[in-house]
């Protein structure tokens, strides 16, 4: 068992309210880690610490450390860019570019100024494959992405995620706009993923946690509570307020 | 007074006030069409006037007309796009922010005559461009200026920011993720309303008065130095400065059929590009 994600003391201010409170946490490589907690626990800013999301917003102050693949992310010096690259990351709501299909696939190719067409055809065909959509778009890859359903747009979404050889896939609630079928087509398909990338799995649908992860990390007003193998937390939880959540008393 | 009754009357006061409208529109374009339609005719577009503007045609004042305007757009719609891009994605909010927003809201409110003296003073005497096409242009290019700017910056915030957030998790720059995602979605909205405010540059004579136009050439414009013969201001020298009204008078309406023609078919034009591209996008 490898580390892919390490974090280390980390805290994070917006303003003057701190929403992460000393993180820290190993997330395993090739295994699927669902990060639960009630809104606003400070899970989707975890998982945005991850691909350094948060510097987009100005008033977002970090300390502490996350090392991806033992090199630290919380360097002067770092390649952000190269980083998002190698940390895919699919929201909440599937959001697809106004775009073809296929150019949405393409995208993060262009931007990291592949040239060879052919391989990158190849490659999208692969992400497509991956995301388990090539069959219901391989013959209409130039139409628009809004064609498809929202279950289809989401697997658009990580295709595209998928398209740059990404280490990590950070999905964020990825099936909270989604009907129960599209849910669990995405739920199987990240559980067959998990054999090529790490996957970290913002939700706050305990459920999914229990049906998908291989570990789970339980957040509440900042802290990370509780965290290990899945079934342990589900079972046996050791801190009370991670019962509490699973029993539903609260959240 | 029942509720019914002033139910009633509301009704009847608003479907009054369409039917002015309406009506005030459709004896406009009759008035127009009925007087500029003796002189219509495929020679009054294609020749240049004659006898002391009494005879002949417009062609040199629609030329001169098109290039003015294809000039403008070559100024104002890059510096109007570029200007709402940083205005909305680089600036930060604040007062300097606001200022600039304010001046250039307050310049749109400018009585285009004003811009006309400016252009005068500017272009033709300051930077001796004399009077040209390009002084004509780039006053007009100044007047239509923050109507691109406002127009652009509206469909720059109409792009969701979940178009931004992908294009950066995806590893995007800022530029990247400007110039390959909010710019293409914007750009319908964009060029739709840069055409229709260049539609009405088009129709403008103050800006062009002292700056561009002339009574009478019988040069065509081969350089943007050339002064020339423009719609509006055509119109305006007919009524105004002629030696036979009752001659007169006719080709002014007939000029002014054109450059109505010429403005809405502009305006068509973004008409027709704003519902083939949104046909593509449904956010």
């Amino acid at each position: 068992m490898v580390n892919e994600i390490l974090v280390k003391d980390l805290n994070l201010w917006f303003g003057q309210k701190q929403v992460l409170k000393n993180i820290d946490m190993a997330i395993i490589r090739n295994q699927l880690t669902a990060i639960i907690g009630p809104s606003g626990c400070g899970k989707s800013t975890l998982l945005r610490c991850f691909n350094r999301m948060n510097d987009l917003i100005s008033e977002a102050k970090i300390t502490g450390n996350i090392f991806i693949d033992e090199k630290n992310i919380y360097v002067d010096n770092i390649d952000i860019y190269a980083l998002r690259m190698k940390v895919g990351m699919v929201f909440q709501k599937p959001n697809p570019f106004p775009k073809s299909i296929l150019d949405n696939v393409l995208f993060g190719l262009h931007i990291k100024s592949d040239k060879d067409k052919s391989e990158m055809l190849s490659k999208v065909e692969k992400s497509l494959k991956d995301a388990w959509l090539w069959d219901d778009v391989k013959d209409r890859l130039h139409r628009p992405a809004f064609e498809l359903s929202g279950g289809q747009q989401q697997r658009l979404c990580i295709a595209r995620a998928l398209a740059t050889d990404p280490e990590i896939i950070l999905l964020d609630e990825p099936t909270s706009a989604l009907d129960p079928q599209s849910t669990a087509k995405i739920e199987e398909l990240l559980v067959e993923l998990k054999n090529k990338v790490t996957i970290v799995h913002v939700t706050h649908n305990i459920a999914q946690a229990a049906r998908v992860a291989d570990y789970t990390a339980f957040m509440y007003l900042g802290e990370l509570i509780e965290f290990g193998p899945t079934d342990k937390l589900f079972t046996t939880p050791k801190d009370k307020r991670t019962e509490a959540y699973l029993t539903g008393k609260f959240g | 007074m029942t509720r019914k009754f002033k139910q009633g009357f509301w009704l009847i006061m608003m479907r009054l006030s369409i039917l002015v409208s309406v009506l005030f529109l459709l004896v406009f374009l009759f008035l127009i069409f009925s007087k500029g339609s003796s002189v219509l005719s495929l020679s009054f577009l294609l020749e240049a006037p004659k006898a002391g503007m009494t005879k002949g045609g417009i062609f040199p004042a629609i030329i001169g007309t098109l290039y003015l305007t294809g000039l403008t757009i070559l100024f104002s719609f890059p510096i109007g796009v570029l200007a709402a891009i940083y205005l909305t994605e680089y600036a930060r909010e604040g007062i300097l922010v606001n200022t600039i927003r304010t001046a250039i809201n307050t310049l749109a409110g400018v009585p285009s005559i004003v811009f006309g003296l400016f252009g005068l003073a500017v272009f033709v005497n300051m930077l001796h461009f004399g009077v040209s096409v390009l002084s004509g242009a780039l006053t007009l290019a100044i007047l239509v200026l923050p109507t691109i700017i406002n127009a652009s910056e509206e469909a720059i915030k109409s792009v969701p920011n979940s178009f931004r957030e992908a294009a950066y998790a995806l590893g995007a720059t800022k530029r990247q993720s400007i110039m390959k995602v909010v710019i293409p979605a914007a750009l319908p909205n964009i060029l739709t309303s840069a055409i229709i405010s260049i539609g009405r540059a088009a129709g403008e004579t103050a800006p062009i008065l002292f700056t561009a136009a002339t009574f009478y050439t019988r040069k065509f414009p081969t350089s943007i130095f050339d002064e020339v013969m423009a719609l509006p201001y055509h119109i305006y020298a007919l009524m105004t400065e002629g030696t036979s009204p009752q001659t007169q008078m006719p080709i002014a309406y007939g000029s002014a059929v054109v450059l109505l023609l010429l403005v809405l078919s502009i305006d068509l034009v973004a008409i027709i590009i704003r519902y083939r591209m949104r046909r593509a996008k449904t956010w």
